[in-house]
């Protein structure tokens, strides 16, 4: 286990560093979960205590208060350089969209703005190829076009370590240094290097959140695993996928694709 | 995903699925996901659901082929990523598209893996992509590879088909120096000798795929190599200057001498530093990130490699590589592209295609491009010197990419045979040289000789006519009263440089120290005419730079091979052909042909005399000092 997690985490390192030396205005995204917190963590690995570029959290003000609480307390905590960017109104979303996912829409929304007003070249985010199976096919240093959007039928080869730093002004890349990485792995992971996790993963009362989102649109799963323990016990065992709890990706066949092809993380 | 899981035994392996467009790649995955109970609750329900809106029966490639369009078109667009566990240990399985127009995808995923499976359709045998994707796992550096056979059930499981495809990939595969771990015999859509041995392919007692996948070993970074480290960045967040990178191979401690290449500047490592650990390392490994503190504050930047000073890489600004070629528009020699090699970046030309690889017959062929999709052998050039090692010696640091414009157009790996270590000429070794002012001035000189001292440079391919016009235009310029010398292999040779031989180190020193003699003897005010093949441009260069100013006059004694080739007066083409010559010039090394000669003399169109007249009329052009004095001037 200790050589594995190991691997992983000198892997994340290095893209974290490629995407610093390659990428200016860089940033970071952070959502507060558990995945956004072990990439925080890996970043002041990779760059021996410091985090060198901001933290920009999506906010649509729809956040659980724990969220909230945990956000302020490590931003003291750490000394971190937090951009919090308010999200447009649901109003303003693509009306076709299915409503939990037009509520996901969003973070698209409010990322595109960031990206028009500050011009960021490179965007980190904490993605993983297990969780679903469009950020399966993902590449580590993903392009977007010029509106933000992916356009995964022309992905570029990615091969040998050498990713993507080359874009037209005005577009942007996408940086996954998660994307190796599975569900479990990030909990043994959180509890070798001792990570804060936010408390609403552990289980209270029979139910516990598995992945967190936004309350209007994520729900806790029925269990009994209220440390890093038996939450690794848990998911050795579920047949129940990670993002179960998450309403925008059942709405239809392709509603996670259609968000992520306009941009979502 | 659902929960998979790292504990038990066995370290997890990454492996790649390969072959051509419908074969049946995604549809082997899916079923092995299912045969070995990985699937998530409802997937099998929701897979079942989707193939019955589109009125297919159960379509396992779905579970895999996760965008709508891919399943609107049925086929694999890009490469996924998917986890499951065996009893022996975890695996991660990648999934490569085998359309053409998709190889790019293809490479994407097969350079993560550590083994491949291959998928060959029974019907329809091997196919275009089955000698492509494999080609190129090989390319990439995979060996090892299992093949199954799949839709044995459209061949009515029978044993005699098997054995003709058996025989057919083998063949292809033995060809290109890939040996199958195992050959089975499946049916990817019922399950037939995936997880479990099938009763109606009771002739096959071999391995199921399930069995052949365990038979394969995780591969670790390579410890036992030299020390080789990239830099990625130099950071100073703090009081600490912190050099990073990653062990790509070798160990490195504390207290370590390092040089960098290709500034060849040496330190030593003061500390490696790491942050949250609890005491500092003292020791790093490959694969593992590194921070390095220095001694001293030497200048380091991104794309240095770190290595011990007594295994250090390569230094050299040519190099040959075998590419696949990926950009729409054809590779063709005189274009420049970036280079990205580990963490550096060069401009690069293409100087030459040596031929393109054919892989379906892999027949070597004449080509003045290269087309997406195609193999070729490149000699590329760069504008600086370049730190890099042989992709047989060290391959984290002897494969490159090639970019064009934002498009990542070419992958390759590196050949240094026949191009020299180019380190050993970057300076003086030692330091403590101060010139002497000498009291006769080369204007003195040149008044009393009526000429000024100068070399001239010959190169040409052996056969060109080098000797036997030194010689004579020697012989014509002494008569003119001139003072003349030939250096050539007979006088260096026997003396000067007698303990040198053929090899690329031995040639270039070899023409440094002609460069250098010769310089001497313009300096001494004769005029010296050198006569050596001396293949390599930026040889010839340094012996310009050890030349005086306006002093060096490149002559290119141009023949063609096949005309020297015919010519062969010392009987020495007739040996390299037959091999008993190795590193022969034009046969099995390089020749670098001016790019600025002073003078071309075409030993095809001129006679002996012709060229001798050319070359004396150059010299007294430029280097005759024409109102020559009659008396010495008094009265100063």
């Amino acid at each position: 286990m200790t050589a594995h997690l190991d691997a992983l985490e000198a892997r994340s390192v290095y893209i974290l560093r490629e995407a610093f030396a390659r990428l200016e205005p860089l940033g970071m995204l952070w959502s507060i979960g558990k995945d956004s917190n072990a990439l925080l963590w890996l970043a002041r690995k990779a760059f021996f205590g410091h985090v060198p570029f901001p933290l920009i959290q999506l906010d649509t003000e729809m956040e659980l208060p724990e969220v909230y609480a945990f956000r302020d307390r490590l931003v003291a905590d750490w000394d971190l350089s937090l951009k919090v960017e308010l999200c447009p109104p649901e109003e303003a979303m693509d009306q076709t969209l299915p409503p939990a996912t037009r509520s996901a829409a969003r973070k698209t929304e409010g990322l595109r703005a960031l990206l028009a007003r500050d011009g960021y070249q490179g965007i980190i985010a904490g993605i993983r190829r297990d969780e679903q199976s469009t950020r399966a096919k993902e590449r580590v240093f993903s392009p977007r076009r010029l509106d933000g959007s992916w356009d995964f039928r022309d992905q570029p080869p990615e091969f040998w370590d050498q990713y993507k730093t080359e874009v037209p002004d005005g577009t942007h890349v996408r940086i996954h240094p998660l994307l190796h990485w599975t569900e479990i792995d990030i909990w043994h992971y959180t509890k070798r290097e001792g990570i804060p996790v936010v408390p609403l993963y552990f289980a209270r009362n029979g139910k516990r959140y598995r992945s967190l989102g936004e309350k209007n649109i994520t729900f806790p799963i029925d269990s009994d695993a209220a440390t890093i323990d038996e939450i690794i016990r848990e998911l050795e065992v579920t047949r129940t996928p990670e993002r179960a709890g998450r309403a925008m990706d059942h709405e239809a066949e392709d509603s996670f694709e259609r968000l992520r092809t306009s941009g979502y993380m | 995903m659902t929960g998979y899981s790292h504990t038990g035994p066995g370290q997890q392996l990454q492996i790649v699925v390969v072959g051509h467009v419908d074969h049946g790649k995604s549809t082997l995955i899916g079923r092995l996901l299912y045969d070995t109970d990985s699937l998530p609750d409802g997937k099998y329900e929701e897979v079942k659901a989707v193939s019955e809106k589109r009125g297919m029966p159960m379509e396992w490639s779905f579970v895999l082929d996760a965008f709508q369009a891919e399943r609107d078109q049925a086929i694999t667009i890009d490469t996924t990523q998917i986890w499951f566990r065996t009893a022996a240990r975890p695996y991660v399985i990648i999934d490569a598209p085998g359309h053409r127009e998709f190889l790019k995808n293809m490479i994407s995923g097969a350079a993560l893996a550590e083994a491949a499976l291959l998928v060959v359709d029974a019907e329809e045998g091997v196919r275009e992509q089955s000698r492509r994707h494999a080609y190129l796992l090989h390319l990439l550096g995979l060996r090892q590879v299992a093949v199954v056979v799949n839709k044995m059930d459209r061949v009515g499981y029978a044993a005699e088909r098997f054995h003709e495809v058996k025989q057919e990939i083998s063949a292809y595969l033995d060809s290109i120096g890939l040996t199958p771990t195992a050959i089975v015999p499946i049916s990817a859509r019922h399950g037939d000798n995936l997880a479990r041995p099938s009763y109606k392919m009771s002739w096959y007692d071999g391995p199921t795929v399930l069995t052949a996948l365990d038979g394969f070993h995780p591969i670790s970074a390579p410890s036992d190599l030299p020390l080789r480290i990239p830099v990625q960045d130099v950071y100073k967040f703090d009081d600490r200057r912190i050099i990073a990178g990653r062990v790509e191979s070798g160990q490195i401690s504390v207290d370590d001498q390092i040089v960098f290449s290709p500034s060849n500047r040496i330190a030593t490592v003061k500390s490696l530093e790491a942050w949250g650990s609890p005491q500092p390392p003292i020791r790093a490994r490959a694969g593992q990130p590194v921070g390095i503190t220095l001694d001293e504050q030497v200048f380091v930047e991104r794309g240095d490699i770190i290595s011990h000073v007594s295994s250090a890489p390569v230094l050299s600004n040519v190099f040959r590589a075998t590419l696949f070629w990926l950009g729409h528009a054809p590779l063709a020699v005189g274009n420049r592209y970036r280079l990205k090699l580990a963490t550096d970046e060069a401009w690069v030309t293409v100087e030459a295609i040596e031929h393109t690889i054919d892989t379906q017959t892999l027949a070597d062929e004449d080509a003045d491009h290269v087309d997406r999709n195609g193999v070729a052998e490149v000699i590329l050039r760069s504008t600086e010197m370049l730190s890099l090692d042989a992709y047989r010696a060290n391959p984290a640091t002897g494969r490159c990419v090639l970019i064009d414009g934002y498009e990542t157009v070419a992958g390759g790996t590196v050949s240094l045979e026949g191009y020299p270590d180019q380190r050993r000429q970057k300076g003086p070794k030692s330091e403590n040289l101060t010139a002497v002012e000498h009291l006769l001035t080369a204007d003195g000189r040149g008044r009393r000789n009526g000429h000024r001292g100068a070399v001239v440079w010959f190169t040409g391919l052996s056969g060109a006519g080098k000797s036997t016009l030194a010689m004579q235009v020697e012989q014509r310029l002494f008569a003119l009263g001139m003072q003349v010398y030939v250096l050539d292999g007979d006088n260096v040779r026997r003396g000067l440089n007698r303990d040198l031989g053929f090899a690329p180190e031995d040639r270039v020193e070899n023409i440094r120290r002609v460069g250098e003699a010769a310089a001497l003897f313009a300096d001494a005010g004769v005029i010296v005419i050198t006569a050596f093949i001396s293949p390599y441009r930026g040889d010839r260069d340094k012996a310009r730079e050890a030349a005086a100013e306006d002093g060096f006059h490149e002559v290119y004694i141009k023949a063609d091979l096949e005309t020297c080739e015919q010519r062969d007066p010392k009987g020495l083409y007739r040996k390299a052909r037959a091999g008993e010559i190795k590193e022969f010039t034009g046969i099995s090394a390089p020749y670098e042909p001016p790019e600025t000669a002073e003078l071309v003399v075409d030993t095809m169109t001129h006679d002996v005399e012709a060229s001798v007249d050319l070359i004396v009329d150059y010299i007294r052009d430029r280097l005759v000092i024409r109102n020559r004095p009659t008396a010495v001037a008094t009265g100063r």
